[in-house]
């Protein structure tokens, strides 16, 4: 008989399904007070130091390219801290095992981290690993890091350090567990950054031998032990749909009423990848990625540039460019903006033209000269406009600097409530749903104990899109939807039924919502957007969606059966 | 003895990279220099774990001693990378 399936939970903190055996990280050894020690002691300091200086060295080689690169850089700085070997020389001078020495010296280091509490708390596992990895080779046995079983597995740890997770890319890695970790975690950066599945934060997961057979959901949180035969041919078959569209080309509904699919790009590779995948273009190009580690104002001819590169290759698509969205939580240091107690309701976005009104413009004529250069077909939109005053202002600016198409994010609800006034002024708008929910729900983006407000299936929120909409139909105005909303496929019917004509996302995620865009009608897509308005709350909202798509689906079948 | 006081300008604080920067320049300083927060002990500025320990955040300012014959110059060098912005 197999063993009955049991589940348990954690954070999901990238989402997806995986289903494969669980293998562990190789264990770090634990060192041995008992050891012998050394005979000579200056002879096992200067071996420490080595040990060290080897680490930081492989730290800084694996640091080299990827998102973990300023983690690991750090982490390289604390193997070189000269306070370890004197601290591990102390433990050796009186007597102790030199591996022994170096554990007890980084473990004080480690509470002190884990006292001082969250970001340094977490430096304590990038700490840790440097432990592992020198007491390796003080005591010449295997690294510990990442198994290698030779098939598909999710990967078990107590806690993945930044070394490890570098080294996941490549591997047969298919989803993360870690006992320990928490959603700020570089764990949960690096598992989204790779598209991997990944629960962090549950301690249950220490109890699962190697080899148990796992599903994971990365979205729920869940971990499911020994899943039934139903349970695997479901997370096998979503994998599947990911991989494999049943639908291609431009986004429509079942009676082929238009809904562009869009991506959002930040980052020159963003862009080459987006622009090399099935979709209608950019629906967000966060020029602010660009310039995220400058000092000094990107000057007209380098932005030009930039500019230019990505218009030509979405060449024949549209490309929705946002103007510059700084602010204290995404500092570019160029604008030189003043500290704030409270920067998500502080200078952000188009407030900063206001400060520095000639960035904005150097970066209108930058835009508006790759346009012309390149022949394409681009959009410009500002971003956090709150008032009708601040439309009308970008708007007359980007049409005297030649912007043809002008239109603006809603993302904060006052500009919800007054669309009507706000899109007189402009050609489109584009919702920003993840900011839009976070000031409506007033819930902080970042705080993870919040995120049942920052649902994008709060009926508040989705009353907000519908309202948005109704203003656009009224004035002939195109609405989007671009952030985490628009890659749900269950809520892009939903979506459309309101109104919006297009839905801009991460490239992979298109797929799946032009399948599920394409199985349902415009007038069952507006049924649809009907009742989950209508709903009490984000997990009815949810099932109403659910259930009202199997029937119109099944009803469809039964036709197509005659 | 020199000292300086000065604020940090890297908005996310005295952290990971901002800090490496910092400690791999004091360590290349000609002679011994601490950094204290206001009311805590000083640590050794070369010293990446004392650094980031010290928890200093963007504005927080930090005390930079140092004892020797280039002292003023060392501590302006440092105080002035401090004050920028580290995280780029």
């Amino acid at each position: 008989m197999s063993p009955t399936s049991t589940t348990m939970t954690g954070h999901g903190v990238s989402p997806g399904l995986a289903c494969a055996p669980l293998a562990r990280m190789t264990p770090p050894v634990v060192t041995d007070p008992d050891e012998a020690p050394g005979d000579n002691p200056g002879h096992e300091v200067q071996r420490v130091r080595q040990a060290l200086a080897a680490v930081a060295a492989q730290l800084s080689t694996i640091a080299a390219g990827g998102t973990a690169g300023a983690i690991l850089e750090a982490g390289a700085a604390m193997a070189s801290d000269p306070a370890l070997v004197q601290a591990a020389a102390h433990h050796i001078g009186r007597g102790m095992p030199t591996a022994h020495s170096l554990s007890l010296a980084i473990d004080a280091y480690c509470a002190q981290l884990e006292e001082a509490g969250g970001y340094m708390a977490e430096r304590a596992a990038d700490l840790r690993d440097i432990r592992n990895r020198a007491v390796a080779l003080l005591m010449d046995v295997p690294m510990p890091g990442i198994p290698r079983p030779g098939h598909p597995f999710i990967l078990a740890a107590e806690d993945l350090s930044p070394a490890d997770t570098a080294q996941l890319a490549g591997s047969d890695v298919v989803g993360l567990l870690t006992e320990k970790g928490g959603p700020t975690g570089h764990t949960a950066i690096l598992a989204r950054s790779l598209a991997l599945p990944a629960v962090v934060g549950c301690p249950q997961a220490a109890a699962l031998p190697d080899g148990t057979p796992v599903l994971l959901d990365g979205r729920a949180g869940t971990v499911e032990a020994h899943p039934s035969p139903q349970r695997r041919r479901q997370a096998l078959e979503e994998a599947r749909t990911r991989t494999q569209p049943r639908t291609k080309g431009p986004g429509r509904t079942a009676d082929q009423h238009a809904v562009a699919l869009l991506t959002n790009i930040g980052t020159p590779a963003d862009a080459l990848r987006a622009a090399q995948a099935d979709n209608e273009g950019v629906g967000l190009f966060r020029t602010e990625f660009l310039f995220l580690d400058r000092r000094e104002p990107p000057t007209l001819e380098e932005q030009i540039q930039a500019y230019s590169q990505v218009l030509t290759s979405f060449e024949g698509r549209t490309v929705t460019v946002r103007t510059l969205d700084a602010g204290s939580d995404k500092p570019l240091p160029f604008l030189q903006l003043p500290r704030e107690d409270n920067p998500a309701l502080g200078l952000r976005g188009l407030r900063t033209a206001t400060l520095r009104p000639g960035i904005l413009e150097t970066q209108l004529k930058a835009l508006v000269t790759a346009q012309r250069r390149t022949g394409a077909r681009m959009r410009v939109m500002a971003p956090m406009v709150s008032t009708a005053e601040e439309a009308a202002h970008f708007a007359g600016l980007a049409r005297s600097h030649g912007v043809q198409t002008v239109g603006i994010m809603i993302e904060v609800p006052s500009a919800a409530l007054a669309a009507d006034r706000l899109l007189q002024h402009v050609d489109f708008a584009s919702i920003g749903t993840n900011d839009l929910a976070q000031y409506t729900l007033a819930a902080d983006r970042t705080s993870h104990a919040l995120s049942h407000l920052l649902d994008p299936w709060q009926p508040a929120l989705l009353n907000l899109v519908a309202k948005v909409c109704g203003a656009a139909e009224a004035l002939g105005r195109h609405v989007g939807v671009c952030g985490e909303a628009a890659a749900d496929p269950l809520l892009a019917p939903v979506l459309a039924g309101l109104g919006v004509s297009s839905l801009s996302m991460a490239a992979p995620a298109v797929a799946a919502v032009r399948d599920a865009l394409a199985q349902l009608a415009l007038e069952q897509c507006r049924s649809l957007a009907a009742a989950v308005l209508d709903a009490a709350e984000p997990a009815a909202a949810r099932a109403t969606a659910q259930e009202m798509g199997e029937a119109f689906r099944a009803a469809a079948h039964d036709r197509e059966g005659l | 003895m020199a000292q300086r006081v000065v604020s940090i300008g890297s908005r996310s604080g005295l952290h990971a990279r901002p800090a490496a920067t910092f400690v791999q320049a004091a360590s290349q300083a000609s002679l011994p220099v601490t950094i204290a927060v206001d009311g805590k002990p000083p640590v050794a500025a070369d010293s990446m774990l004392g650094v980031m320990t010290l928890g200093a955040g963007y504005g927080d300012q930090v005390t930079l001693t140092a004892d020797g014959d280039r002292a003023e110059a060392v501590l302006e060098e440092l105080a002035a990378l401090l004050s920028k912005e580290l995280d780029a």
